[in-house]
């Protein structure tokens, strides 16, 4: 296959283009990233921060110079029933000083004014780039905070370059192990921990209310709207269901091994995922009454949506779109639906997509469909303009390149302004491509393309 | 979310809460970005590049494009110098810059890399440039990496014939792309021929096309850089961003300079049409004069709902210190000024400033932080926040009117292509003022109190 323009040569092994037959995936994926590349893939410390930022009243303490903090400071859409301090930013702001001498003395003291000022019981400390070079011992510091003022102060080890985004989910879910083992509840409950949603936009509260509805109880939930007296509850449950597989499934092996706590995979984007979701849980619990109601209910939301997709399939019918998202998960999940919108996926890539996602994509896309790995915007704008796209799905870095190829854009990260899970997301996200897709600003780009 | 800010307050020596500041590096990118087919390189970990893009690109709306050397453990350990190496060969081939302009990161500055002798190391194809600074992240802001980047063109590039060109190198400072074509404007109706260094307009405001370049049509180009050195006279606007590269240029190439304040208000955007005048001996046009007599005319308009009103601006150092002085010709009280930069001058800035106005009741504070700024609000309360978008939490738990204004504004558009400098952007900012304190008027006036004309 000829060398599309625009590629780097390194990057070839990333990228997947017309193949033959079914062989099994050979693209690279879960690797560094080459250097000099324009990547949109974030750190070790953003994947930790990510995480962990959704736990509400928790402090994070960012110790490290004052941009890893001020990048992070509340751009996340994780809502929150309670606590709202996660909201604020934290840091220790090391100076030139701190560099030469060593930051630990200011970090004891920023956890200590965070102390006094706040009376806290959860705080994280996140240790970024430069931490390790200067020699800081982060672990010691939160080990004598944590027992001088019998609080919770967990290091996060989260230095950006010792690894990509996918090491600093880990990290993170090192550091909610911590803090779970710490405080071992012991009494068995019937229920499940929601695994890898972060309520961006209330999606967990959709979630949470299904779930009631067939029965099943809620003990805790990793991140979105928890707080510390919730997470310490999760060893008590009795099912894991993990749905941002990407960030949550080490954390969900960690439980798995160390509390019991067998997991299954899950997904609420899209009707069949929905579906089968709920259905899934249900059987996992082994309970038959539950699965009953799983089955009824989502009878009943997919017919209630019938209509309202049958309207709005004439108007997608046959468009294209382009997929670039964090998780494989995700993306398996948005190819499915475009797929029920009567669309075709032509180009797909995630950012830290594993190995089994990607075998899982190429049986669901069509044999000409681009699969990236780790793209960059050139690689989006070379496909995305060779296969026709009507609209790219991404997160924030994605939306003006895509608006200036006069492709339109839907934000499926951080961004989201409305829940995109769930019955309710699917009437949200084909309300969303269609308005974008359909605007009419795009005609003055065609007036453009036709001159 | 600001329930826990206390009216007591206590210093802090080391936790910093809620910052008006970022890190060097981003201001660099950013200065980078204005010149013409460069591409900004972030040397260090691959999540710093990431951050900055995704923090410039919300608030211009516009992509950001650079790149990283990617930095792993074993760089962290070694050095980084072979990932630049190959990032600088990958860069060429790939994305084909005119100039590849590299910042450093606390990472790469903390392992010592020695860009310079790095640089030097690396074969750069015939008719390109690649340029460095420094800017650790533990020193300074975001604005010292924009003023570091931008005397780092100039150290490498900038060369004096010896033969003056005629020309006045502008430094615009950190200000929208729409600020520097105002300045432009002004400059182009003084009749003066310059080079602005580093110019996003074009870059970061450039119109749509329907096809995607990597390298828009704006930006200070190289060559102009180079001709930079024979500059007759350089005007730096905004002292504590600009004043720096200028000192840079007299240093290198002997180009005098003239350091005024941002353009921002009456008194200063008349600073700069008379430092331009000064060195074009052209008489003001009347496109000019009548812009300024339109803003005065507009101040009096306003005056009485402006007058003694108190505000809080918060923001990078010569835009806070510009639109203080602005809303002093307004006659209204900016009460509370904070830059999350550090650097004294701009407390001494605002003392004279102050001064200057007879206003003795204020508090002005480098090296703060937004959390600062509320325990002072909730002390005292003001009428008006003037600021970024990061101040809208203050706005919201303080139920007080939030202009928008400087960087960053992550939830509003359109910002970045107007102006807040010249006659033109100190009526667009006196419009953005008089309208927050109408709406306010309006929605808590009662219903007796509540008129049709104001």
């Amino acid at each position: 296959m000829e060398l599309v323009t625009g590629v780097l040569e390194e990057r070839k092994d990333f990228i997947r283009y017309d193949r033959e037959g079914c062989g099994g995936s050979g693209i690279r994926c879960d690797t560094n990233s080459v250097s000099g590349a324009v990547s949109q893939r974030a750190c070790v410390y953003c994947g930790a921060r990510v995480v962990l930022n959704p736990i509400t009243d928790a402090f994070h303490i960012v110790h490290g110079p004052i941009g890893c903090a001020s990048y992070t400071w509340d751009i996340r859409g994780s809502l929150s029933s309670g606590e709202e301090i996660y909201r604020n930013s934290f840091s220790t702001d090391l100076r030139e000083q701190d560099v030469i001498f060593g930051g630990e003395k200011k970090l004891t003291k920023a956890i200590e004014e965070v102390i006094e000022k706040y009376s806290p019981k959860l705080i994280f400390v996140y240790a970024t780039c430069i931490v390790g070079v200067i020699g800081d011992d982060v672990n010691a510091v939160c080990k004598s905070m944590s027992e001088k003022y019998h609080i919770n102060v967990i290091p996060v080890k989260s230095p950006g370059f010792s690894g990509n985004k996918s090491v600093g989910y880990k990290m993170a879910c090192n550091a909610l192990m911590e803090l779970i083992k710490g405080n071992l509840a012991t009494k068995k409950q019937v229920g499940v921990n929601i695994l890898g949603d972060f309520n961006l936009a209330g999606e967990i509260w959709i979630i949470k209310e299904y779930l009631r509805k067939i029965g099943i109880p809620v003990i805790s939930t990793f991140t979105g709207d928890s707080s510390y007296e919730s997470l310490i509850k999760a060893p008590t449950a009795t099912l894991n269901i993990v749905q941002c597989a990407g960030s949550s499934t080490y954390l969900a092996n960690r439980m798995e091994e160390e509390l019991g706590i067998p997991y299954i995979k899950v997904s609420f984007f899209g009707i069949e995922d929905t579906t089968n979701s709920l259905i899934r849980i249900a059987e996992a619990m082994g309970n038959e009454k539950a699965k009953e109601k799983a089955v009824a209910f989502t009878r009943e939301e997919t017919a209630r949506l019938e209509h309202f997709l049958s309207q709005y399939k004439k108007r997608l019918m046959g468009k294209k779109a382009a997929i670039y998202v964090g998780g494989g998960f995700k993306a398996i999940s948005l190819i499915r639906q475009f797929h029920s919108l009567g669309m075709e996926t032509v180009v797909v890539g995630t950012q830290t997509g594993k190995k089994d996602d990607y075998e899982v994509i190429e049986s669901i896309v069509k044999k000409d469909t681009i699969i990236l790995d780790d793209a960059n915007p050139a690689e989006l704008e070379t496909f995305m303009k060779e296969k026709g796209a009507d609209i790219l799905v991404g997160g924030v870095k994605e939306r003006p390149l895509a608006y200036k190829l006069g492709i339109a854009f839907c934000d499926h990260n951080h961004e989201r302004k409305h829940p995109l899970a769930g019955f309710e997301g699917v009437i949200n996200f084909t309300k969303e491509i269609n308005e974008s897709m359909n605007s009419p600003v795009w005609e003055y780009i065609h007036e453009l393309e036709e001159e | 979310m600001l329930d826990y800010t206390t009216k007591e307050i206590k210093p802090r020596e080391a936790l910093r809460v809620n910052p008006a500041k970022t890190c060097q590096p981003v201001g660099a990118m950013y200065a980078a970005l204005g010149v013409h087919k460069c591409l900004p390189h972030s040397h260090g970990s691959q999540g710093c590049c990431a951050f900055h893009r995704m923090f410039l690109t919300r608030h211009f709306k516009d992509p950001a494009m650079a790149s990283s050397s990617s930095f792993t453990e074993g760089a962290s350990v070694f050095g980084g110098g072979s990932n630049l190496k190959t990032a600088a060969k990958n860069i060429f081939d790939i994305y084909k810059p005119d100039i590849i302009a590299v910042h450093t990161t606390c990472l790469s500055e903390t392992i010592g890399d020695d860009l310079n002798a790095i640089i030097q190391d690396i074969d750069i194809p015939e008719g390109k440039y690649m340029v460095h600074t420094n800017t650790p992240s533990y020193k300074g802001s975001h604005i010292t990496g924009f003023s570091n980047m931008v005397s780092g063109f100039i150290h490498y590039l900038a060369k004096s014939t010896g033969k003056k060109n005629g020309k006045v190198t502008i430094i615009p400072g950190f200000t929208n792309p729409g600020d520097m074509r105002e300045m432009k404007k002004i400059a182009s109706l003084m009749k003066v021929p310059f080079i602005v260094l580093p110019d996003t307009s074009g870059v970061m405001d450039s119109p749509m096309t329907g096809t995607f370049t990597m390298y828009p049509a704006g930006g200070t180009k190289v060559e102009d850089i180079i001709e930079l050195g024979d500059t007759n006279l350089t005007i730096a606007l905004g002292e504590l961003t600009s004043e720096s590269p200028a000192e840079t240029l007299k240093k290198k190439c002997n180009v005098p300079y003239k350091t005024l304040p941002l353009p921002i208000g009456v008194a200063e955007t008349d600073a700069y049409v008379m430092a331009l005048q000064e060195f074009s001996s052209e008489e003001v046009p009347y496109e000019l004069e009548e812009e300024r007599g339109q803003l005065v005319d507009i101040m009096i308009d306003i005056h009485p709902y402006t007058y003694n009103k108190t505000c809080a601006i918060y923001g990078d150092p010569d835009t806070v210190l510009g639109i203080a002085e602005f809303v002093l010709e307004l006659g209204m009280i900016p009460k509370y000024i904070v830059t999350g930069t550090p650097g004294i001058l701009f407390e001494t800035r605002a003392k004279e400033l102050y001064a200057k106005y007879g206003v003795e009741d204020y508090k002005a504070k480098e090296a703060g932080d937004l959390f600062l700024l509320h325990q002072w609000i909730k002390n005292e309360k003001v009428d008006l926040l003037i600021g970024g978008t990061h101040g809208k939490h203050i706005a919201r738990a303080e139920d007080i009117p939030l202009v928008r204004a400087g960087f960053p504004i992550i939830d509003r558009y359109i910002h970045s292509y107007m102006p807040i400098v010249g006659y033109k952007g100190a009526m667009r900012l006196a419009e953005l003022i008089c309208n927050a304190i109408l709406d306010r008027k309006d929605r808590d006036d009662a219903e007796e109190d509540f008129e049709m004309v104001l």
